[in-house]
């Protein structure tokens, strides 16, 4: 049945399964939060999260409100400066993941999260840059979860706040597929269950490019489900 | 010192202050008594310009902003800020605007006096079109082109700590963000205390010290001076606060009749913290202690 997980629970699943145990991840709040923690319970019990805030490896008894909950520091492995942070752990070049999000994320692979319009008179005005920017440029590989509509997919997004690096994020995930990118560009190469390819070009601002074997997306396992809505502490997707 | 008089002497018209904290350790004690003093014209630097400067900026108290990530963390968007940015209501503001890891390089050339500082960051995003002061800089070494940006030396530098002694000699644990840079940067450092201890409890464990009081102007002490923000073993962040802010802010009225209760119609923290009475019992941390090292030899 289509309607028996959340798409929520589709791209968290999806994003967990590309995390390699072992690596080490700089992890945001939400729903990347959330794909951590299910890899580590899972098939990467090594996954090493780090939090721009400078807990690292740190294992929240709770599902963090903010990026500097205090449940982060609580039995985490170390707490460091956020100059350690970036300097020594990011620019350092030991964070194989970077997780990103976006207001915006175009063809090649720029993110947004700058403003919506013009910069000196902007229709919104959103947070600005925080990490993103130096960790699209010095995370190994850039996941990005993100829902999609033809007004969050542009050709080209308003504002480079964190450019696309080393080809483009390695991957990104939304309510309606996966993708890659092949030279430089952005390529659907699954498709939900459910979704269809027409959807998937309404919700895109450009003629999107489609893998020649597209496939469809994995569906999340009841075992995946199951720890996501009892084991990891108050989330509801 | 009283939060009153610090206020009064290190922060003045037309100053550039930074009251730093990552989430943790955010001084609303002392943004409050900035904004009861009608402070004006004032640079105010952070990377994470959150629910205080929010409240600063809608109190009129502000002409620049300095930052790195401006929202209500976990909790939406600032809306003063936004009117500001959108409308110039009550003023319109100038943005300065980096990313993170600027900002801590920034802080980090203040604290060690050098006029800029070097990073890997910047290629390809838009951020340097239109913040002039990111540059580049060719390393003499290697001909490698890096990112540079300038020493950031604020007048005044605040910052929360959970105990200090009398000279500010300060212990900080759990999230340090970028306090000790900030306080290093400043001219003036007022350091904001949950406790006041002797110095004997300071010098029982020097590894903790994370800012020294030879670079402290004023010790302030101010239980619960960060609340609705956490002090890690002491309280939690009021998480509901952060979630009725976006109510709060988004209605300029609402915004207003919150300045006139909680800032304007309190003559101290001591005063908040008794108005607010049993709801900050709720927030008081639970035990969970480390195992004490031994600096014996």
């Amino acid at each position: 049945m289509a309607t028996d997980f959340t798409a929520n629970e589709l791209m968290v699943c999806q994003a967990a399964r590309q995390l390699r145990d072992g690596e080490v991840v700089f992890v945001g709040i939400g729903l990347p939060n959330v794909a951590c923690n299910l890899a580590r319970r899972l098939h990467a019990p090594d996954l090493v999260l780090i939090y721009e805030s400078g807990a690292v490896g740190a294992e929240p008894e709770r599902l963090p409100i903010s990026i500097g909950d205090p449940s982060l520091v609580t039995d985490s492995l170390s707490v460091c400066s956020m100059f350690d942070v970036f300097n020594y752990y990011l620019q350092g070049g030991l964070i194989d993941v970077g997780f990103l999000q976006g207001a915006q994320i175009d063809r090649v692979g720029n993110l947004n999260t700058t403003v919506i319009g013009d910069y000196a008179r902007p229709k919104v005005r959103l947070p600005g840059s925080g990490g993103a920017c130096e960790i699209a440029l010095l995370a190994k590989r850039v996941f990005v979860i993100a829902p999609q509509s033809k007004r969050s997919f542009p050709e080209r997004v308003d504002f480079i706040t964190s450019p696309a690096s080393r080809g483009g994020p390695a991957m990104v995930v939304t309510d309606l597929g996966c993708y890659e990118f092949v030279n430089g560009e952005m390529v659907l190469t699954s498709i939900h269950p459910g979704c269809t390819v027409e959807q998937v070009r309404d919700n895109t601002g450009w003629d999107v490019a489609i893998a020649e074997e597209l496939k469809i997306t994995e569906r999340p396992t009841s075992e995946e489900l199951n720890l996501i809505r009892d084991r990891i502490t108050g989330f509801s997707a | 010192m009283q939060m009153k008089e610090a206020i009064d002497r290190f922060v003045h018209d037309g100053d550039s202050i930074i009251i730093e904290g990552f989430t943790h350790l955010i001084c609303f004690a002392a943004g409050h008594e900035i904004i009861r003093q009608r402070r004006r014209e004032l640079t105010v630097c952070r990377l994470t310009p959150d629910l205080i400067y929010d409240q600063l900026i809608g109190a009129g108290c502000v002409r620049r902003l300095v930052f790195s990530w401006a929202g209500n963390p976990g909790a939406g968007p600032l809306h003063a800020l936004r009117r500001s940015v959108e409308q110039g209501v009550p003023n319109s503001i100038e943005l300065e605007e980096y990313s993170h890891f600027g900002m801590v390089a920034r802080l980090a050339a203040g604290a060690a006096k050098l006029p800029f500082y070097p990073l890997r960051n910047y290629q390809g995003s838009d951020l340097p079109r239109v913040n002039p002061l990111i540059k580049t800089v060719t390393c003499p070494f290697t001909g490698e082109e890096l990112a540079a940006v300038p020493a950031l030396n604020p007048d005044t530098a605040i910052i929360h700590v959970q105990r200090a002694d009398e000279n500010g000699n300060a212990h900080v644990w759990g999230l340090m963000g970028v306090q000790k840079e900030a306080a290093f940067a400043a001219l003036k450092t007022i350091v904001v205390a949950e406790e006041i201890v002797p110095e004997s409890v300071i010098r029982s464990d020097p590894n903790r010290t994370l800012i020294p009081g030879l670079v402290v102007d004023a010790v302030v002490h101010e239980p619960f001076g960060c609340h609705p923000s956490y002090a890690q073993g002491y309280y939690d962040r009021d998480n509901d606060f952060y979630v009725r802010w976006r109510e709060l802010s988004q209605d300029i009225k609402k915004f207003n009749s919150y300045l006139d209760e909680w800032v304007y119609g309190v003559r101290d923290r001591a005063e908040y913290v008794e108005r607010m009475g049993a709801s900050l019992d709720q927030l008081k941390a639970r035990e969970h202690f480390c195992e004490p090292v031994n600096y014996g030899y």
